[in-house]
């Protein structure tokens, strides 16, 4: 399971790309389908891989994406999501 | 997955937002929104109240600011942002006064009032959201316009010195001055939270990206191709002399934290040399109130 998400306000968006260049685990990526004002709005195209860091958020000009941590899982997945440090550190170098 | 539609998270930034505004006019690809991102930042991790947090702006693409940020703003004259903030810092001492405003603002129009709100080192934090070109009225040549660059009144490429904003502000005697592009978005929140911790003429200057008017005229891409160019010609040089951190068309970005240091504030001054010469009849500014 995820250990994050994000939420995608899609008429906010200006397509701008930041999101999508700069999501440290790769999430984003711009798809085919146009909102209303004609951009190319960004979805998950891996959302597993999401770590809810909210560096899209950070960087999205248009306050148009934001990521949350998931709540912490019940018992049984636990074990899964167990190794959550080392992406963090990751991105954070990758922020520098 | 129902427990999570249920609990609908918020973006953090929105409460710092006024949502009403919001799609705002900045350009696809201009940098102004995400310093804005990293504001709203500062000001949650600063943990300061922000009902004592005003901001002032200017006139221009980032004077639109304070229109879109949810705290007491105020949008004054061109190039005035900083003695309207120097007189809501000496009305009322307990406001974190922050100008956020454009290069062609606070340097062009309003350079003489912002040397002078540093000599007298005002308390105030100013964020110059620096693009280097005038962007609002069309790209005309700007204080800050590195040479040989193509801008609507230099169309041969401009010839003219630039200034360098961080040697000139801390020359003029601010206390803290910074650099950041609005790639570093991490580091620049960072900075924001020791600017409000800091107690004087603060100063970041903050490196966007203008793809209408600056990226497009000069073959450089867009906004993502630009923040790119920062990624890879940014280089973190905290404590670095001002006199050469100056910005070249396309040669190295010196950024970090170049100048940290204690001065007495303008109103430390007034109210030791006032309590000097009257004594008794020195009426405190804190006792006054507009409540």
């Amino acid at each position: 399971m995820a250990k994050g998400s994000v939420q995608i306000v899609v008429e906010r968006c200006k397509a701008c790309g930041f999101c999508v260049e700069f999501c440290p685990t790769h999430v984003l990526a711009l798809s085919s389908a146009f909102n209303a004002k004609g951009y190319h709005t960004p979805y998950m195209v891996h959302p597993e891989k999401c770590s809810g860091c909210d560096l899209c958020g950070m960087y999205c000009p248009d306050f148009a994406i934001f990521g949350y941590k998931q709540p912490a899982p019940p018992k049984e997945n636990a074990a899964v999501a167990a190794p959550p440090p080392a992406a963090e550190i990751k991105e954070d170098q990758d922020a520098r | 997955m129902s427990e999570l539609t249920e609990l609908t998270p918020q973006n953090p930034v929105e409460q710092f937002l006024r949502m009403d505004r919001i799609p705002h006019i900045w350009c696809p690809g201009c940098g102004i929104g995400t310093s804005v991102n990293s504001f709203a930042h500062a000001l949650i991790d600063a943990k300061i109240d922000t009902r004592n947090v005003a901001i002032v702006s200017g006139i221009g693409c980032t004077g639109r600011v304070a229109g879109y940020v949810k705290q007491d703003s105020f949008h004054t004259t061109h190039g005035r942002a900083i003695p309207f903030a120097t007189g809501l810092k000496l009305a009322n001492p307990k406001l974190n006064v922050v100008v956020y405003s454009g290069d062609g603002d606070l340097f062009a129009i309003g350079g003489n009032h912002l040397i002078h709100a540093a000599r007298r080192n005002v308390d105030i934090k100013v964020v110059c959201i620096n693009n280097l070109i005038y962007a609002m009225t069309g790209g005309q040549t700007a204080p800050t316009t590195p040479n040989d660059v193509i801008t609507s009144t230099n169309p041969y490429g401009t010839f003219d010195a630039a200034f360098n904003l961080p040697y000139l502000v801390e020359a003029a005697g601010a206390v803290y001055v910074a650099r950041w592009t609005v790639f570093h978005v991490k580091q620049l929140a960072r900075a924001m939270q020791e600017m409000f911790a800091k107690r004087g003429f603060s100063f970041i200057e903050v490196l966007s990206p203008c793809p209408t008017l600056y990226q497009r005229r000069n073959k450089m891409g867009d906004g993502l191709d630009t923040m790119k160019f920062y990624k890879e010609v940014s280089k973190i040089r905290n404590g670095a002399s001002t006199k050469d951190v100056a910005l070249t068309k396309s040669g190295e970005i010196t950024v970090g934290k170049f100048v940290d240091r204690e001065r007495s504030d303008y109103r430390e001054l007034m109210h030791d040399r006032l309590l000097d010469s009257l004594g008794d009849d020195y009426v405190e500014t804190e006792a006054c109130s507009c409540q």
